[in-house]
């Protein structure tokens, strides 16, 4: 295999990591939701939890997002 | 590259160009006025007008003094639940951090492409800018921390009631997820814009290049990246917001470390 196809593939299998953190926000935001409707008066004061939540499950798809980005374009 | 021949660049929206022609150059040094510059003027320009906008101190609020303070007023709970009354002195630097962050994406979505030649520039599409937010907000982390704790600073990796032989473990653990904050935080707002970005250029492309092919599963291909460029259009204005928030989320949270330690 030479390196440029070797490349798309990494790249390819990089970008799964993006589709494992969309798994992790969305499991987030459920159990979010899934809390609120249990007990809706405490859910407002948990918001700031939940955005802290939801930037630390997304930073690591981004960080899988980079890594694509770097085989595919840095990688010489 | 990854689309020789198909036409498709999407990273020459992010290019960081001199607006008047050439380069200028100083010792070396390229300081011409680029069109990262130029975004940023308008930014802090429009943010100017937006303030002032609001600052008229009646009474009762017109709309524009109320959508300022709205936003005002959002801060500053955020630094209430997040820090508590001592971070009441953190309120303007955690503001403008915000409302530029905020600006600066919502410009970069801005469609000025339909005039030609023109194209918009997302300033925190590049991490050079995100960075230097971030390490400003690491600093004042951290000289607040030791102004106001001094060498008693260094207990944030020691977390109270641990026992001594997980400290062995914890204690490097903190360290590094201290250290790594700045980077996360620069990384996450710059990824974000620079991905939607992509997105956006790569299915604008599939709609030209739809109409171009002259065949029906073409136009069909046109016409539903056209479709997704809506959805992701309005998918990118709640990341800009989103985004901006997060920033100003986490720098309250780092400054509550730094203020009320343990």
């Amino acid at each position: 295999m030479d390196l440029a196809s070797a490349k798309v593939i990494g790249a390819g299998l990089a970008a799964i990591g993006v589709g494992m953190a969309a798994i992790g926000v969305g499991n987030v935001f459920g159990s979010f939701l899934e809390g609120a409707l249990r007990n809706p008066g405490a859910a407002d004061g948990q918001q700031g939890r939940l955005f802290i939540g939801f930037a630390a499950a997304e930073l690591l798809g981004l960080i899988a997002f980079v890594v694509a980005i770097l085989i595919l374009f840095v990688v010489k | 590259m990854a689309a020789e021949g198909s036409g498709i660049d999407p990273m020459h929206q992010f290019l960081v160009e001199p607006m008047f022609g050439q380069k200028l150059v100083l010792h070396g040094y390229d300081i011409s006025f680029t069109n990262s510059a130029l975004f940023m003027f308008v930014t802090a320009g429009l943010l100017w007008l937006f303030m002032l906008g609001g600052l008229q101190r009646k009474l009762v609020p017109g709309r524009w003094q109320a959508a300022v303070e709205g936003m005002t007023g959002f801060i500053m709970d955020m630094m209430q639940t997040n820090v508590g009354p001592k971070g009441k002195a953190f309120v303007p630097y955690v503001f403008s951090l915000f409302m530029f962050l905020l600006f600066a994406n919502l410009i970069g979505l801005f469609p000025l492409g339909i005039v030609p030649g023109w194209h918009p520039f997302t300033v925190t599409s590049h991490i050079s800018l995100t960075a230097i937010m971030a390490f400003f907000s690491f600093g004042i982390v951290l000289a607040v921390g030791f102004w106001k704790h001094g060498l008693h600073f260094f207990s944030l990796f020691v977390p109270s009631g641990t026992p001594w032989y997980i400290l062995i473990i914890v204690t490097p653990i903190e360290f590094v997820s201290f250290f790594v904050r700045p980077f996360s935080l620069g990384l996450r707002l710059f990824v974000a814009m620079t991905a939607g970005h992509i997105l956006l250029d790569v299915f604008a492309s599939f709609v030209v290049q739809g109409i171009n092919s002259h065949t029906p599963l073409g136009c069909v291909v046109s016409v539903l990246s056209m479709l997704m460029i809506v959805g992701v259009s309005a998918l990118e204005l709640l990341v800009a917001a989103i985004q901006a928030y997060v920033f100003a989320l986490l720098t309250s949270l780092y400054l509550n470390d730094a203020i009320n330690l343990h």
